[in-house]
């Protein structure tokens, strides 16, 4: 068995309660490097909760979360210490919020924004830093005239972009994403879907997107997870999943998107 | 000659669950063997399930029952059990798909959507560059359009880029969706040669061409489908 054949990221068993509420309940499946994973269904599905377990955002009331660091080693990911689960944070995976205030420092400028993330690492020659933040904001397609102006006085779409560039300038190999591209306009949706889909095959990424718009999932998965109620209820391909869905549920879902 | 695709006893149905759990029968028993350099047509009227057929042999499909075997360079594929992840795989490196409709990606030009059809597949930059472009040519796509992003082409400019997206890498096994369909004459001539250059290179496929000329020319059996019919359940 070669790596790549061993899973990146392996759930099992995965549930949150809230009180008597059920958030996501046994919930398993594997990721594998450069797999695209898109857990869909409407609000209060359970998708959001799932990430925010899967990311250790949240203790799971049961269920475990292995993942394989850079060493090659699988590790329970609630069972490292904080300092290796902040180092995994901060370098091997990335996490885009819906609303990139919660992902940026708004105060900060955009430069900062992005360096601040490789002095976390230990980076601390300032023209290293500078520099790899101008070409990470050139990639996000951020004018590089704007790197000292801080994110407040940023449009969502270029929030969301730098809030991506935040997110990859350490090379992470897993970044999850939490509805992305959810209150932007159309064509602002268009064009960081299309930047998106670049940087993920360009760099081979895996991610975990949730998201509640379809065809969001069609250009960016490779295979989805419809949850309802908390649990998974079908998985599969993209397109099968999409093409040929199986559950009533799913049936319902693909049925609702009106053909443009 | 050993087939590279074996379809065995394949059936499918549609649950309609939205309306009542309705059973829609599509095909069934569909058994099939295709050669290496063999091109089959699937003949039959509209709604026989010819182009289920193909989708079930691509994955887009699930089936109820049957096995349909691909055989890439290492090893069968059944993707009637296969894995999301296997699946992907035999697509990226054996298994091609040709349909009329091009999914146009916002900002990607018509050459790079075809050179990047051919570099996943590892073929290396410049041989997929030089591939593209011999494409784009012989498909009458003219040389201007050929750095803009399809979206705004014709209809049939659009088709061309998708067929040359299709023919440019190197699958053992192709899925030809009527690639012809409302092309002009020119055109569907230059989809005939590349059906017969992918035969001279032992391509095996499996095809639905409605126009009757083009079918003629490039099948070497047609296969009717409305002998796979579903049986009332």
């Amino acid at each position: 068995m070669t790596i790549d054949d061993q899973p990146l990221l392996s759930a099992r068993g995965i549930s949150k309660m809230y009180g008597q509420h059920v958030g996501c309940t046994d919930v398993s499946f594997d990721l594998f490097a450069g797999e695209v994973l898109a857990v869909v269904g409407e609000s209060g599905s359970g998708k959001s909760t799932l990430l925010s377990v899967l990311s250790t955002r949240l203790e799971p009331t049961g269920g475990a979360v292995s993942y394989r660091m850079r060493d090659g080693t699988m590790r329970d990911v609630f069972a490292l210490n904080e300092a290796e689960r902040r180092l995994l944070m901060r370098t091997d995976w990335g996490f885009v919020h819906q609303d990139a205030r919660e992902g940026l420092r708004m105060g900060i400028s955009a430069g900062g924004n992005v360096g601040e993330r490789l002095m976390a690492v230990g980076s601390r020659h300032y023209g290293e830093i500078r520099s790899t933040a101008l070409d990470w904001l050139g990639r996000v397609e951020i004018d590089l005239t704007r790197v000292d102006d801080a994110p407040k006085t940023f449009s969502g779409g270029m929030r969301q972009r730098l809030q991506i560039a935040r997110n990859l300038v350490t090379q992470p190999r897993l970044v999850f994403m939490d509805e992305p591209t959810g209150g932007l306009d159309v064509s602002v949706q268009a064009r960081l879907l299309d930047l998106l889909r670049g940087l993920v095959a360009d760099l081979g990424l895996a991610v975990i997107i949730v998201t509640h718009d379809l065809a969001v999932a069609r250009l960016l998965s490779h295979r989805i997870m419809v949850m309802r109620a908390g649990r998974v209820i079908e998985t599969g391909l993209t397109d099968q999943v999409l093409d040929d869905p199986r559950e009533p549920y799913t049936q319902l879902l693909v049925s609702s998107v009106l053909q443009v | 000659m050993a087939p590279r695709v074996e379809i065995d006893g394949v059936s499918k149905s549609f649950v309609m669950h939205l309306q009542g759990g309705k059973q829609l029968p599509v095909v069934g028993n569909v058994s099939l063997d295709v050669s290496a350099g063999e091109c089959v047509v699937l003949g039959g009227p509209s709604g026989a399930g010819k182009s289920s057929i193909l989708k079930m042999i691509y994955g887009n499909y699930r089936v109820d029952s049957g096995h349909i075997l691909v055989h890439a360079a290492d090893g069968p594929v059944d993707v009637a059990s296969a894995s999301p992840r296997e699946i992907i795989r035999l697509r990226r490196q054996s298994l091609g798909y040709v349909s009329q409709f091009l999914r146009a990606i916002p900002r990607v030009s018509a050459l790079d959507l075809i050179v990047a059809a051919a570099r996943e597949q590892g073929i290396e930059e410049e041989r997929a560059t030089k591939r593209a472009k011999s494409l784009l040519e012989r498909l009458n796509v003219p040389e201007r359009l050929w750095s803009l992003p399809p979206a705004t082409f014709s209809g049939g400019e659009q088709q061309r880029v998708n067929i040359a997206r299709g023919f440019v890498a190197d699958h053992r096994v192709l899925l030809l969706d009527e690639p012809t369909a409302s092309l002009d004459a020119v055109n569907r001539a230059a989809v005939v040669e590349l059906v017969f250059d992918k035969k001279r290179h032992g391509v095996a496929m499996i095809g639905i061409f409605h126009d009757e000329d083009v079918r003629e020319r490039v099948a070497d059996r047609i296969v009717d489908v409305t002998r796979f019919a579903a049986k009332a359940a």
